[in-house]
């Protein structure tokens, strides 16, 4: 089956070109980190996490995103999801190599890194995060490659999957919610410091992961014969505006508990996200327009017959994808971090090469994705031909 | 890997003594070091307790005393002088609103205003950083000291996070530059690590105090906090003392006198 990643239109090898043109570049970048240390980001003794983890925990729950498709398709026996399943389980497979990739570039000693299993330490979150994602992509990789390698040979997969799809869509829960909990568990961090936090994650992803996977199915739809199917389309858009309803309303819960408690703590971090703090209003731009993004894909997403046009449907999902991203991906770790230990800000903002350098993981998950989904598309173009 | 530590300096001590009478090349400033050197003798008489705490009496410090203080600190640990967002310290001052900011001191006296505090590790008896350490890195000694293994650490900055005090730097770059006179007793780190104050620990495996507390001219008292005959409980008996964001659970083993 890997063979059908070998020949390819100018196209397809030109957009592998041009993801490993981008992996070279990124790639000068992390040596120049390599060799000088972790100095050539914007991070800082008081923000000691930044664009990478955040890119990180953006991914994850792309990743996680997977079984909004498995869960119907496989559980319920929802069919209209038979042509969309595998590029899911493809596209978290991209997902997790690029998280794993994003905590590789975060680590200040690298070569050090299997320390985390040479001295496993279960009472450390990040022990278990590194558990389930390696575990989640060995579970994707063998049922997204054996399910479609039966149906190329036209054969019932093979009855052993089937558990292993079980344990998939928990995993996938799993993996999220063990992410938030490394944030979750710290005693002196209020903005993360709350129990809906997974819940928070779990709702971001299963609305932004969703709609990235629509998003690239249309464009490849528009590229190669590749149709999704309507039924698919509408059903999947559904339960991403459901599960951004859920996320927007949960983060209104987070507001009430801090704004009517009264608790300075609880309210600093959103303070400086939406108003800054003691000055210093670098976040506001980034969440307000977070938030305008938010609310505006919703009152595309809500009306049906708004939901169900594709001139309005892929403004809607572009719009919920920058919105949680921004949210997700800027604001929650410097949240985390402002105001510090001191009650004073230190700006974060990443730097030039900060972003190349997560460009780079954002390319290898490209490649990655573009080759998984060429074996995919081609394995059911020869398939649906030869009916 | 509790006891190691101490074995681990005897056993250096008891090399060291071989080697002192040599040439200690090596080292670089090889020859003045040499009579610094300490031998198994000095490691004879450890001080032990179950959990180190410390009291200091933030009256009696003036700003003189807590440089001294400092200085003593990073000169002896080889901590590099890095100006910035990305620096590195063990020991340092601020006011009572960074110190304390739990505490929301809306009218604090003139006293406290103007007075400044010193700023270490807590050595928490219940330290967040040791618990979300993947690797254990950071680990807590049977005497209750948080100290780090620097050769283990993935930097991966979790500890950053989870300390509540702030009390953690990391090397973001290589600090052996800034390092003005390199101390060859005592290891520099490398990049990419995170650090942090150890109580000194290799001071009381020769039955010595840290060293801010020698420098502090009596205003800071070292002890067994669980020992009720020690220098701390014995202070901490007759006077008040604070700790910084006890609501964090961490229970540390500082106290402020204020």
């Amino acid at each position: 089956m890997i063979e059908k990643a070998l020949k390819g239109s100018p196209r397809y090898f030109g957009a592998l070109l041009a993801f490993l043109a981008l992996m070279g570049i990124g790639g000068g970048f992390y040596l120049i980190q390599l060799n000088n240390g972790l100095m050539i980001t914007g991070l800082s003794r008081d923000v000691s996490w930044g664009f990478y983890i955040a890119q990180f925990t953006y991914m994850v729950g792309v990743a996680a995103s997977a079984v909004m498709l498995v869960l119907p398709y496989y559980f319920h026996h929802y069919k209209a999801y038979s042509k969309m399943i595998i590029m899911g389980e493809f596209l978290a497979i991209a997902a997790v190599i690029m998280c794993l990739g994003f905590i590789v570039i975060d680590i200040g000693q690298p070569q050090r890194m299997l320390n985390v299993l040479i001295n496993s330490t279960p009472r450390s979150v990040l022990f278990w995060d590194m558990v389930v994602l390696n575990g989640y992509l060995v579970l994707n990789v063998v049922i997204g490659w054996t399910s479609l390698m039966a149906y190329w040979k036209r054969v019932t997969p093979p009855a052993w999957v089937k558990p292993l799809v079980y344990l998939s869509i928990i995993w996938a829960f799993s993996i999220h919610t063990v992410t938030a909990f490394l944030y979750a568990g710290l005693p002196g961090r209020h903005f993360w410091l709350t129990a809906i936090l997974a819940a928070r994650f779990l709702s971001s992803a299963f609305c932004s992961g969703p709609s990235i996977l629509l998003l690239m199915t249309l464009l490849v739809g528009k590229l190669t014969k590749f149709d999704p199917g309507k039924e698919a389309v509408k059903t999947l858009s559904t339960t991403i505006t459901y599960a951004m309803c859920v996320n927007v309303f949960f983060f209104f819960l987070e507001l009430f508990t801090a704004f009517y408690s009264n608790m300075p703590g609880h309210m600093a971090p959103i303070e400086f996200l939406f108003n800054g703090f003691q000055g210093s209003t670098y976040m506001t731009p980034f969440m307000w327009t977070a938030s305008f993004l938010a609310i505006g894909s919703l009152i595309l997403l809500i009306p049906p017959r708004w939901r169900e046009n594709r001139d309005m449907l892929v403004p809607a999902l572009i719009m919920l994808v920058i919105g949680t991203w921004l949210d997700k991906g800027m604001g929650l770790i410097a949240a985390g971090f402002t105001p510090n230990p001191f009650e004073r800000v230190t700006e974060y903002l990443p730097t030039g090469p900060e972003m190349m350098i997560a460009l780079m993981i954002y390319a290898t998950g490209g490649f990655v994705l573009t080759v998984l989904w060429k074996i995919a598309l081609e394995v059911r173009a020869e398939v649906e031909g030869s009916v | 890997m509790k006891s190691s530590r101490r074995d681990f300096l005897k056993i250096a001590g008891v090399s060291a003594l071989g080697l002192s009478a040599g040439t200690l090349g090596f080292l670089g400033e090889g020859a003045q070091a040499a009579d610094a050197l300490p031998t198994a003798q000095d490691f004879a008489k450890p001080s032990n307790a179950k959990q180190w705490g410390m009291v200091i009496d933030t009256a009696k410090l003036d700003d003189a005393t807590m440089k001294k203080c400092i200085d003593a600190c990073h000169a002896t640990h080889n901590v590099p002088k890095i100006e910035g967002k990305q620096e590195i310290k063990w020991l340092w001052t601020d006011d009572f609103h960074a110190t304390f900011p739990t505490e929301f001191p809306t009218y604090l006296s003139d006293d406290l205003h103007h007075r400044k505090f010193l700023l270490l590790c807590n050595h928490c008896a219940n330290p967040a950083c040791v618990r979300v350490c993947p690797t254990k890195a950071t680990f807590k000694n049977n005497e209750g000291l948080v100290i780090m293994d620097y050769h283990r650490c993935i930097g991966c900055r979790y500890c950053m996070a989870g300390c509540p005090y702030g009390a953690r730097s990391f090397n973001f770059r290589d600090p052996e530059k800034f390092i003005a006179n390199m101390n060859p007793l005592y290891p520099h780190r490398t990049r990419g690590v995170v650090e942090k104050c150890t109580f000194c620990v290799e001071k009381l495996a020769q039955g010595k105090l840290p060293l801010c507390v020698e420098a502090s001219g009596g205003a800071m008292v070292f002890g067994d906090l669980e020992d009720p005959k020690s220098p701390v409980r014995q202070i901490l008996k007759d006077k008040y003392a604070v700790r910084r964001n006890p609501a964090a659970g961490t229970e540390p083993s500082v106290f402020y006198i204020l």
